[in-house]
């Protein structure tokens, strides 16, 4: 079991992390904001998340923390 | 629970400016990463340039000098005559190294100059709202190729890492991709050699890296990681162009 | 402390004075007629364990000079007016970064590449315009071989305190000719102020330090620009360095500055032979420019005499501070021609006649 720290203010929404998630474990908020005005990324199923890390590799705003 | 990935204390905690996508955050992440396990933050001194990535200053967790747009080359010369067993690099996009500063930075790789040369290649200059740059491949539109890159008119786009390997002042330089999570690894390996090198006083290192500008090319983020895999890397072939990181150049 | 007398070509007693100043980096690039300072240089800077490095433009080697005054070496340029036309952008990063460095610019006829002989045209350049943007630098004009020397220690002292860049302008003649200069036997390093916003590397013990002239906030960059102001007004009050010689009884007084003041004093000695009550007034340093005492002998005599060599530029700032109380006339040769005392003594002649 992997667990992700999302520092929501950081985000940018512009789904990179999503679109290499091999698991489909984060999607981006349609409802919350952050300061910045985006809509920032959520976990939606962490118990799919294997840690690999790829999430936080492609991030070009270091949003995630990844422990496994 | 292990530490599987967090960001580096080689960055500062400030949130940069960069557009949604911009992969010049995940060079920064990169350069950061490189210089904390190298252990030499404490003696590194970047040199940032002109561009996008002016603000780099506030971004890197070391002592930091702005250059004149196309100077960081022979700023960052200036630092490391003087400092000899310090760390330097610049972080350079291709308005800024290729077109007015190819001099600069020519030279620097002919006298073998022991600095690390981050250049960044997205073909465009993302500042000042996507113009052509030296490096815009030809049929591309910008702001100032309207109709897209002409030959006739704005000549060839320039291949900066083999142009500068054919210099024996140069002992690494290696062209990578952020197009994927595969293409950073890759480039977070370049990078590591670069600085390996200049660790090891072997001469002058530069990574060239293909990185997205998804506001100027009209492109979402997820689509411009394409636009590099499939049109940039086709005219700038990832690879190694000189490595002569064994006995170095001297 | 003996001194040694050496008779020295001008260029390379200011590169040997440089040295002996604490220059630790010299970077330079050829052109006549100040060359032979960047090859002095290349013979005696790495032996007083300084770094040499010939860029291969003027523009890189200034921002060279950037580089190594960013992480507090007292550090060093010299050009002649083409070459400090091609610095001129880095000299205001240079100045807007608040860096000390000392740039020699041995003057050469122009505009364009005009020629090699010596000039005094590039005066507006260099006092008023070293780039874009509000700012200044301190210029000394020396006019003896001795006397740059000397000046250069204090060019790079006083760099270092008001962190800024600071000009030694000189011309051909001065840079080409020999006389006889005195130094110490061993180089005295004197003690260097401290610089804590150096960036040499924060080796984890403080926060990094940033050098950097981009503030976007206009407010942020208005203030510092007036900050910097506050230090140009200090420097105007302590720093103003000039020569008076016959100046108290004169009825004319003649202003220049560098070779072309040397000359003045020939024809004001052959003059007062002939019972002429002339003067000259010798600026040392062009900026801050020595106001308060041209005003003051603007309210004694009747005619100021301007010898310059160029078309005409310092006389501006002269007339400036006139302000008519007396009459401005000027004298001067340009395109490399230097003006003989004799051409001087004729227009001093034209003037008290009231031509």
């Amino acid at each position: 079991m992997a667990k992700l720290t999302i520092d929501k203010d950081r985000c940018k929404a512009c789904g990179l992390c999503v679109s290499v998630c091999p698991k489909k474990v984060l999607q981006l908020s349609e409802e919350e904001f952050n300061i910045k005005g985006y809509t920032p990324i959520k976990v939606m199923a962490i118990e799919d998340c294997i840690g690999c890390g790829m999430c936080g590799m492609i991030c070009p705003d270091y949003v995630i923390k990844i422990e496994k | 629970m292990k530490t599987v990935f967090e960001k580096t204390k080689g960055l500062t905690d400030a949130i940069t400016h960069y557009c949604p996508g911009c992969t010049h955050g995940i060079s920064h992440r990169i350069v950061g990463e490189v210089l904390e396990e190298f252990e030499v933050l404490g003696k590194t001194v970047g040199i940032a340039s002109v561009g996008c990535s002016v603000m780099s200053y506030d971004y890197f967790n070391v002592d930091m000098v702005q250059a004149p747009h196309g100077r960081a080359p022979s700023v960052a010369t200036g630092v490391k005559r003087v400092l000899p067993d310090n760390i330097v690099f610049t972080y350079q996009g291709d308005g800024d190294l290729a077109a007015i500063g190819t001099g600069e930075v020519v030279h620097a790789a002919a006298r073998g100059e022991n600095i690390t040369v981050i250049f960044i290649n997205n073909g465009t200059y993302g500042m000042t709202g996507g113009q052509m740059a030296p490096t815009t491949l030809l049929s591309q539109v910008t702001q100032t190729t309207p109709k897209g890159r002409d030959k006739h008119n704005d000549g060839f786009p320039i291949r900066v890492c083999e142009m500068l390997s054919t210099l024996e002042g140069v002992v690494y330089a290696e062209r990578t991709a952020l197009d994927s999570p595969k293409g950073v690894m890759q480039t977070k390996r370049a990078v590591k050699k670069a600085f390996k090198s200049q660790i090891e006083k072997k001469g002058f290192s530069i990574v060239e890296i293909l990185s997205t500008c998804p506001t100027n090319w009209g492109l979402t983020a997820v689509e411009s990681l394409k636009w590099v895999e499939k049109e940039m890397t086709e005219y700038y072939p990832l690879g190694v162009y000189k490595d002569k990181t064994d006995k170095g150049v001297f | 402390m003996k001194k040694n007398t050496y008779l020295m070509k001008g260029n390379e007693a200011i590169a040997e004075g440089a040295i002996r100043a604490g220059c630790k980096a010299f970077f330079g690039y050829p052109i006549t007629p100040q060359t032979e300072i960047a090859a002095y240089m290349s013979n005696k800077m790495r032996e007083s364990g300084g770094v040499y490095l010939q860029a291969e433009s003027e523009i890189s080697a200034i921002n060279m000079v950037l580089g190594a005054a960013a992480t507090g070496t007292r550090v060093m340029t010299s050009s002649s007016s083409p070459g400090i036309s091609l610095k001129t952008e880095t000299i205001s990063y240079i100045a807007a970064s608040d860096l000390p460095c000392v740039i020699v610019d041995v003057q050469r006829a122009g505009p364009g590449l005009g020629g090699i002989q010596p000039s005094q045209a590039d005066y507006f350049q260099v006092v008023k315009a070293l780039g874009h943007g509000d700012f200044y630098c301190l210029v000394y004009a020396p006019s003896g071989v001795g006397e740059a020397v000397e000046i250069i220690h204090r060019a790079f002292d006083k760099a270092d305190e008001y962190r800024m860049p600071v000009i030694i302008l000189a011309d051909g003649i001065l840079g080409q000719m020999m006389e006889p200069v005195c130094f110490d036997d061993e180089i005295k390093q004197d003690k260097l102020v401290e610089k804590n916003w150096a960036t040499s590397g924060h080796q984890e013990k403080r926060p990094p330090n940033i050098v950097n002239s981009l503030i976007l906030n206009v407010n942020s960059l208005e203030q510092k620009i007036v900050d910097r102001f506050k230090k140009y007004e200090e420097i105007k009050l302590k720093e103003v360095m000039v020569e008076e010689y016959l100046v108290d009884d004169a009825e004319i007084v003649i202003i220049a500055y560098g070779s072309t003041a040397r000359i003045a004093k020939t024809a004001v000695d052959s003059m007062r032979a002939d019972g002429e009550k002339i003067g000259v007034l010798r600026p040392i340093s062009l900026w801050p420019f020595p106001n308060d005492k041209i005003e003051e002998i603007s309210k004694k005599v009747g005619n100021i005499l301007v010898v310059e060599m160029s078309m005409g530029q310092m006389i501006l700032d002269v007339k400036a501070v006139v302000e008519g109380r007396c009459k401005v006339d000027f004298c001067g040769r340009t395109g490399g021609n230097v003006p003989t005392p004799t051409e001087i003594i004729d227009k001093v002649s034209s003037i008290k006649r009231g031509d």
